[in-house]
């Protein structure tokens, strides 16, 4: 089996290689086949491990020693269990699809093998990453798929603005690595270890250590908790490190959906599940992260609301449900939260491959106001952006329904410190959602045609390499839901891959609920109950209004624009972080550095001391020139005070 | 050949076999003969760096002490011997040295065609002079190999450096002699109590009074600081660097700063243990500054070498704070360092000097969209910005990594301080990076670029391939130091207060 593990990856980076150093060899068909049977091979052997853990094999092993510093071994190795074969497959079938999609997205662009090599090199990355057994190659992979995306989100590298957003996506992710490595180095400072299992198993040991701050005396492991967490926060984007993701739009649709939605951000949350048993040791530490994850739920989603691009709707819809994901973290249902990472990586997958097939067809253009009434041209495109829709707004029976309300009952009875405001945040959440989810798709496929002659002659549904990824996503966009929920809350999908204290087990008294029931029989309670709670009228709600606003009363939208105009301009704004951030940490940092540079560096230092020296030493030179006559007496006699001095100095001395 | 026999001697080989072949080439050599000469130049460096190969295969890393040792009488009086021996430490230095000196012969070979065999032979003398200094193991012989590596420096910058070549050789000379002057004493004074002996081993053993140890790490202090460089006497590096031609900016980099790092693990800590405890706060200071306020000023920086040059103190300030936090982690860091710097400063000036070559310009601002139309070369310098900025999986992050580990041992809130560098690194590589490499072709001499050719490739391969390797499995080379770092680490432990 070890041998299988090391394939996964490695098929990956070898494909990545070809397509990438050889990629004018073999052309590109060679590297688009290539790579796609690269990630293919991935993909079976991954179901073939996944269905080996279900088995109850498990490994945890390591393949070399990347160094030994002082005593401590530092090893590149896998830790293969429910959690990671689940992420595994995730992680390849979607970047299958998208691989697949992109032959069709990127048919006439110039950088198509290049394309190929970075998307083969992010399966390679991410799958090391979520395989990984201990925290230096948690790093390893973060980094990576950081690099990927960061050259990604720049593929076309002569739009000023997508090469401001790959900078921007990168730096703002290097702050949360600033966490994220003290974070790693406190683990290695706390346990004299950086590998998950000799960690997690002295964990419980070092509960009550205490470390004195400025600020008084901080428990270790919540102070460690939270460094980690402030990763999880860049690269999943949450609150306020978000600002990063709504700008990486700027890359091509693929890898939105691959990158930007369903793998990469959702590092972060794959993180934090499996540091649950350093978590749940810490109730700060999940409180923290519990009312970040619901501020960016709610107030992303209302971002989503104002959008007109439609990648842009389908990025805060993302930051959104990543809150979700965060949230269901806060309150220790991790289990419900990788439930959610899967079912919205289908969808969410799905959305954005359809938002570029829309794209395609519209000859790259985003502007929703620019569409409308695509559903006849484009039916395939248009049916599965409906399954995509419904599963984000959380309608029975599409994925999305079973995961999210999971998480809202999760929150409901979880007691944590900041519950109700997560509670209040996720619900209003599911309207907005809902509203902004239809608003997207009746602007888009309803009501008539507003684009140009030019585009509306040449509208045509998008080819089968296109639309066949849109299909095989809906799949699971509709089952994935009611196959897994059961298991995911009755706690043996992922078995002992993820640690969660007695006090804290909300997921097993949402299990409780449905106690009696089994199989198919809790399917149907959780709908049947999933109907009689706010969530779902909510989303109803939300679904109903956004075709009254935008089939049945056109107007009402500008209406309501007008009559809460301050709160329209502060969220068109998006809370003006992006100006914050400009103004205080680009801006100050070049001002500072110019000061330094301009009075520090070369004004005291050089100015004032070096070549202050130098023009003294000429001065003082100047002077002692003069000693220098040339009198052969002069010197005999400078010999004899020298003399004399020396022989006081000794006599004294 | 028996590998006894290549043992006695080798490193004598290795010192003196490029410097009587850059006297050979002086000899022989003239700008007709360029040709020959750049293949004699070219193969001696090779022949150099595979000769100093059996210095890590042979290497013993189980034993902390002198390994190759040769021990020879030089001037009986003064008990001064021709004394050579590498450890863990300073072995790697040594092959860093070889391999980089290949590539600084590759990187002339086109662009220099005025006295091509004095530039060669500066190159190959200076080559023998840099493992002279790592190898000795007396203090005179190592005080005249470290003042002698000046003059072929000097000669470098002075003879095909820029326009303001003067001022920038002066103020490097200033800067160095005041510091070399001050170390010179020190082995004077060492010279005295140990009773008369030269040997670095010795002083390593004398005991010493506090006061003592503070007056020799400040004069120790005072040579390798310059070197290093530390905040602040740092200023003349950006100078040196901007009006050097390619090569010499390479081996300044790459080999020239290390000497410091490498002075303050030999010198300063063994020596002075004491006194190097009792100011550590002092260097851990001058080290964070080093990596904050000197990224901060990199960032505002318009001149790409001048960027790299600031970039290069502030990652050096990784090297000094490593050292100074007394654990395995970070003077493993602080070595690591040290190598990765020497292939990732050569390479990014190495990438300057490609487009310099082709331009003339080294500002941000003549460039623009390179990647358009030198997309292998694009490839290339991306992969070293982001070894620059500490990427995982380049040999950049190993370092830095280690280091901020062992900082968060010592203090947390070093750790802290030094890990700003995450997001300052990465802040002015990328932007220049941003602004060189990416965005639209803004001016008619970029459209003109031609991509890097074979002689260009062969080059930054080699580094690219340093740099991954490095990056993807360190422990080859932390292997080898393991055993001395271990060892400088317990002897600097105890005490050597009378």
């Amino acid at each position: 089996m070890k041998n299988i593990y090391i394939a996964i990856p490695l098929v990956c980076l070898f494909a990545s290689i070809v397509a990438g150093l050889f990629g004018k060899v073999i052309g590109r068909k060679g590297a688009h086949t290539i790579t796609i049977a690269g990630v293919a091979i991935a993909f079976l052997l991954s179901l073939i491990v996944y269905s080996d853990v279900r088995d109850g094999n498990t490994f945890n092993g390591s393949l070399y020693t990347w160094a030994i510093t002082g005593t401590v071994p530092l090893q590149i190795g896998f830790l293969i269990d429910q959690l990671s074969a689940t992420m595994m497959i995730i992680v390849t079938f979607v970047s299958l699809m998208v691989h697949i999609y992109t032959i069709g997205y990127m048919a006439s662009d110039p950088g198509y093998q290049r394309f190929f090599c970075y998307i083969s090199l992010f399966t390679f990355a991410m799958l090391m990453l979520v395989m990984s057994n201990n925290f230096l190659q948690l790093f390893f992979g973060w980094e990576a798929v950081g690099l990927v995306s960061y050259l990604l989100i720049g593929f076309w590298y002569d739009r000023e603005t997508a090469i401001f957003a790959n900078m921007k996506a990168f730096l703002v992710n290097r702050v949360s690595d600033f966490g994220f490595l003290l974070g790693i180095a406190a683990v290695l400072y706390l346990f004299g270890s950086l590998d998950y299992a000799a960690v997690f198993a002295s964990a419980e040991g070092i509960q009550h250590a205490t470390v004195m701050s400025p600020f008084g005396e901080w428990n270790w492991l919540t102070v460690t908790c939270i460094l980690l967490f402030i990763g999880a926060m860049g690269k999943s984007a949450q609150v306020p490190l978000h600002v990063w993701l709504p700008d990486s739009m700027e890359g091509p649709t693929p890898i939105s959906a691959l990158i930007h939605a369903a793998t990469m951000v959702t590092a972060g949350i794959f993180m934090v599940a499996r540091m649950s048993p350093l978590f749940e040791l810490s109730e700060t530490a999940l409180s923290t992260v519990l009312v970040i994850g619901s501020t960016t739920a709610i107030f992303m989603a209302l971002v989503g609301l104002v959008q007109n691009d439609i990648k842009r709707v389908v990025a805060y819809s993302t930051l959104s449900q990543l809150g979700y994901m965060t949230v269901a973290l806060g309150v220790s249902a991790y289990e419900v939260a990788i439930f959610h990472l899967g079912t919205h990586a289908f969808f969410k997958a799905l959305l954005f491959l359809g938002a570029g097939s829309v794209i395609i067809a519209m000859h790259h253009e985003q502007d929703m106001r620019k569409m409308g009434g695509l559903r006849t041209i484009m039916p395939i495109t248009y049916l599965t952006a409906i399954i995509g829709s419904l599963a984000l707004a959380g309608i029975p029976p599409f994925a999305g329904f079973f995961s999210k309300d999971a998480i809202i009952e999760a929150v409901h009875h979880s007691d944590i410190w900041g519950a109700k405001y997560a509670y209040i945040s996720v619900l209003l959440g599911v309207f907005v959602t809902a509203f902004y989810s239809f608003r997207l798709l009746f602007m888009t496929f309803h009501g008539s045609n507003r684009s140009d002659e030019h585009t509306r002659k040449h509208l045509h549904e998008s080819p089968n390499v296109v639309t066949f990824p849109l299909l095989a996503l809906a799949v699971p966009s509709i089952l994935a839901g009611f196959m897994f929920f059961e298991p995911v809350l009755n706690g043996n999908f992922f078995g002992d891959s993820i640690f969660i204290l007695p006090a804290h087990d909300v997921v097993n008294q949402l299990a409780a609920e449905y106690e009696g029931t089994s199989g198919i029989g809790m399917i149907f309670s959780a709908i049947g109950h999933g109907v009689q709670t706010p969530p779902f009228w909510l989303a109803l709600a939300g679904v109903i209004f956004a075709w009254y606003c935008y089939c049945k009363n056109l107007a009402l939208p500008g209406k309501i624009k007008n009559a809460f105009r301050p709160i329209y301009i502060i969220i068109d704004k998006k809370y003006g972080f992006d100006e914050l951030y400009q103004s205080l940490f680009s801006q100050g940092s070049l001002l500072v550095g110019r000061f330094l540079h301009k009075y520090a560096d070369a004004g005291l230092i050089d100015g004032a001391l070096v070549n202050g020296t130098a023009s003294s030493v000429n001065r003082i030179s100047g002077v002692l020139r003069k000693v220098q006559t040339g009198f052969t007496y002069h010197y005999a006699f400078a010999m004899i005070i020298g003399l004399f001095a020396l022989i006081t100095f000794f006599v004294w001395f | 050949m028996n590998p006894l026999d290549l043992e006695n001697g080798l490193l004598s080989l290795l010192i003196w076999l490029p410097v009587i072949a850059g006297i050979l080439i002086l000899a022989v050599g003239s700008d007709q003969k360029a040709t020959m000469v750049r293949g004699l130049s070219l193969g001696f460096s090779i022949l150099v760096f595979l000769l100093s190969i059996p210095l890590y295969t042979l290497f013993d890393s189980s034993t902390a002490a002198m390994q190759f040792v040769e021990k020879a009488s030089w001037i009986k009086a003064f008990n001064i011997n021709y004394h050579l021996g590498v450890d863990g430490i300073s072995m790697p230095l040594i092959l860093l040295t070889t391999l980089i000196t290949v590539i600084v012969i590759i990187s002339g070979w086109q662009v220099i065609t005025q006295r091509v065999a004095q530039y060669m032979a500066a190159f190959l003398i200076m080559e023998g002079i840099m493992i002279g200094v790592f190898a000795s193991l007396d203090a005179i012989l190592f005080y005249v190999f470290w003042e002698s590596m000046l003059i072929p420096m000097f000669i470098i910058i002075g003879i095909w450096g820029g326009p303001n070549r003067i001022y920038a050789t002066i103020k490097f000379f200033l800067y160095t002699l005041l510091g070399s002057l001050l170390m010179l004493v020190a082995l004077l004074y060492l010279y005295n109590v140990s009773g008369n002996s030269f040997s670095i081993l010795d002083f390593h053993q004398i005991k010493l009074g506090m006061n003592v140890q503070i007056m020799l790490f400040l004069a120790f202090f005072a040579a390798f600081a310059v070197k290093v460089p530390m905040f602040p006497v740092h200023t003349w590096l950006p100078d040196a660097h901007v009006e050097a031609p390619t090569g010499g900016s390479v081996i300044l980099a790459a080999i020239m700063l290390k000497m410091g790092g490498y002075g303050f693990i030999r010198f300063n800590m063994p020596i002075t243990p004491d006194a190097s405890h009792e100011l550590a706060w002092l260097m851990i200071t001058l080290s964070l500054i080093a990596v904050v306020y000197i990224a901060l000023i990199a960032l505002v920086q318009q001149d790409m070498k001048k960027l790299i040059a600031y970039s290069s103190i502030s990652h050096m300030g990784f090297v000094t704070l490593g050292l100074f936090i007394f654990n395995p982690q970070g003077v493993e860091g602080a070595m690591m360092q040290m190598i990765s710097h020497g292939f990732i400063s050569g390479a990014l000036f190495l990438c300057v000097g490609v487009l310099y070559d082709r331009l003339h310009s080294r500002m941000i601002q003549t460039y623009g969209g390179i990647a358009s139309t030198m997309p292998v070369f694009a490839g290339f310098m991306v992969l070293f910005a982001m070894a620059n900025s500490g990427l995982p999986g380049t040999s950049g992050f190993v370092g830095e990594f280690l280091v901020i580990l062992g900082a968060f041992q010592a203090n947390p809130w070093f750790a802290i301080i030094a890990s700003l560098t995450l997001i300052f690194g990465a802040a002015y590589t990328l932007w220049m990076i941003k602004r060189v490499i990416y965005g639209k072709v803004v001016n008619r001499d970029v459209l003109s670029l031609s991509d890097v050719n074979p002689r260009e490739i062969i080059m930054l391969s080699i580094l690219a391939a340093m740099v991954l390797i490095v990056g993807i499995w360190p422990n080859p080379i932390l292997e080898v130091m393991h055993t001395s770092i271990e060892n400088l680490l317990q002897h600097i432990a105890i005490s050597k207060l009378p």
